[in-house]
């Protein structure tokens, strides 16, 4: 409980004290870079595989001869959508991102590289961690977009591939009583584990206390925090909005 | 002029400052020195505002910082500068965005004078040609001069230094110590630095303040330091054998 306390005095320290506008925006732009950008090869080659997996094993499964072809593309299209974009490749991000955030800010803390900050009179967790948390929550949805389109392309290519499921089959599968508001689901969960990823690994970063050793647990520590975060809020947005 | 009094912190059951005072005087280097866990650098680090002080107040030329609202407390910070222990130089930035660093976050100065005051500031701290280099490609004597631009770029009246010459080798050290003297003298900045190294002490102490066991237990400048009848500071002066030469041989 004090821990969860000392959370959201965290995050309320990151909108006290704030630097120029400018600072702001020049810092964001670098962390997109380095959160967004740089995490593209990773959620290319994860949601390309997990695609074609699950068309296969869709179609593995897919035993009666009464069950048409093009189920294989909506299944892929709904788990997609629903839960394998967003939720997979949060994991992915809170491996990637949570562990380089809380890496990147236990060192600082060890290094007294915070501490200079704060001498300075500059608010250091607003000024390290606010940039982290909004790159974060405008890069992930990207990402996620990203990963949409090719976990469905990488289901088309191991569906038709393997002759399990011809091209039209497929696409017809896709579009087939498709509801919009998964999109608008999907996008609202990708900006919670967003947020839930850079706060936690930020936070676990940023009261590191030891050295370097400490600093790897504060980094593991962050990745299993947002995990089960992740999987918390997902069932609690698929209860609430579903 | 930073004024402290009745400073008490404890961390758990453990008290580790017990209730110090004294005064740290402008345009002069004032040493806070005492064996290793006698509270130095928790003092120093009530002062600058990274521990809060259980009691006590801290007053720079008169404005009390300990008790200060947040707007007064960023204002006093921004006019201190501090030499951490390992530096803490941003690894990520070069030489020269360090020390640029205090003027792009704290300054609206246009570039170019920006640029001019750090050449300036790495100069006066005897450094040329590093303005594009790494932290990780200078040595420890470097970076402890780069701490000491980035330190003072801002024009600062207070700068508080954290054993500024340890891992260092005594010529270097020197070099450091008498940088840190010539600073404060030349900008009249008010100059606490936290050692136990008596080259230093003997070198730029202008006035000393001896800590035992969280107590204050004497304070002066560095000739009657070698004459003072303290035990605990006696023990500590006379540590070593080069010293201990002293003390038997007054005359020497």
């Amino acid at each position: 409980m004090k821990s969860i306390g000392k959370y959201f005095m965290f995050l309320g320290s990151l909108f006290v004290n704030r630097e120029s506008f400018r600072t702001y925006v020049k810092l964001i732009l670098d962390e997109s870079i380095l959160i967004g950008v740089k995490s593209i090869f990773i959620v290319v080659i994860v949601s390309t595989f997990i695609g074609a997996v699950t068309a296969v094993q869709t179609a593995f499964n897919l035993v009666s001869p009464l069950i048409a072809n093009y189920v294989i593309g909506l299944i892929v299209r709904d788990m997609t959508i629903l839960e394998l974009a967003p939720t997979i490749t949060a994991i992915v991000f809170a491996g990637k991102v949570g562990s380089n955030i809380a890496g990147g800010l236990g060192t600082m803390r060890i290094t007294e590289q915070i501490d200079a900050l704060e001498v300075m009179g500059i608010n250091a967790s607003s000024y390290l961690v606010l940039p982290k948390v909004i790159a974060s929550m405008l890069m992930y949805p990207l990402l996620v977009i990203l990963a949409c389109f090719l976990c469905i392309y990488g289901g088309y290519l191991a569906g038709t591939l393997t002759n399990a499921v011809t091209g039209e089959e497929y696409i017809y599968g896709i579009r087939f009583g498709f509801n919009e508001f998964t999109i608008s689901f999907m996008l609202v969960k990708s900006v919670v584990f967003a947020f839930l990823v850079s706060s936690i690994s930020a936070y676990k970063g940023f009261f590191t206390k030891g050295g370097a050793l400490e600093v790897g647990i504060a980094s593991t520590s962050a990745v299993t925090n947002s995990c089960i975060a992740i999987l918390l809020a997902d069932y609690l947005l698929a209860q609430l909005l579903l | 002029m930073i004024e402290i009094s009745d400073i008490k912190k404890s961390f758990d059951d453990v008290e580790v400052l017990k209730g110090i005072s004294g005064t740290f005087y402008q345009g002069k280097t004032n040493l806070i020195i005492g064996a290793s866990g006698t509270g130095k650098s928790v003092l120093l680090k009530c002062m600058v505002g990274l521990v809060k002080p259980d009691e006590g107040n801290i007053l720079y030329d008169g404005r009390d910082f300990t008790h200060a609202d947040r707007d007064l407390k960023t204002e006093i910070r921004r006019e201190i500068g501090m030499l951490f222990q390992g530096s803490a130089l941003f690894d990520s930035k070069s030489v020269e965005e360090n020390v640029m660093f205090p003027l792009d976050i704290l300054t609206t100065m246009p570039k170019s004078e920006k640029l001019e005051r750090v050449n300036f500031c790495l100069q006066r701290v005897g450094l040329s040609d590093v303005n594009n280099k790494m932290p990780s490609e200078i040595s420890g004597g470097m970076k402890k001069r780069v701490g000491i631009a980035r330190a003072i770029v801002n024009n600062v009246k207070y700068l508080f230094c954290d054993e500024p010459n340890s891992g260092l080798d005594p010529q270097t050290s020197i070099l450091i110590d008498n940088l840190i003297h010539e600073i404060t003298e030349e900008f009249g900045i008010t100059t606490v630095v936290v050692t136990h190294d008596m080259n230093s002490v003997m070198e730029i102490g202008d006035h000393i303040m001896f800590l035992h066991k969280g107590v204050k237990e004497w304070d002066g400048d560095n000739e009657s330091m070698l004459t003072t009848d303290v035990k605990e500071l006696q023990d500590f002066i006379y540590a070593n054998k080069f010293m201990k030469r002293f003390r038997n041989n007054p005359t020497i």
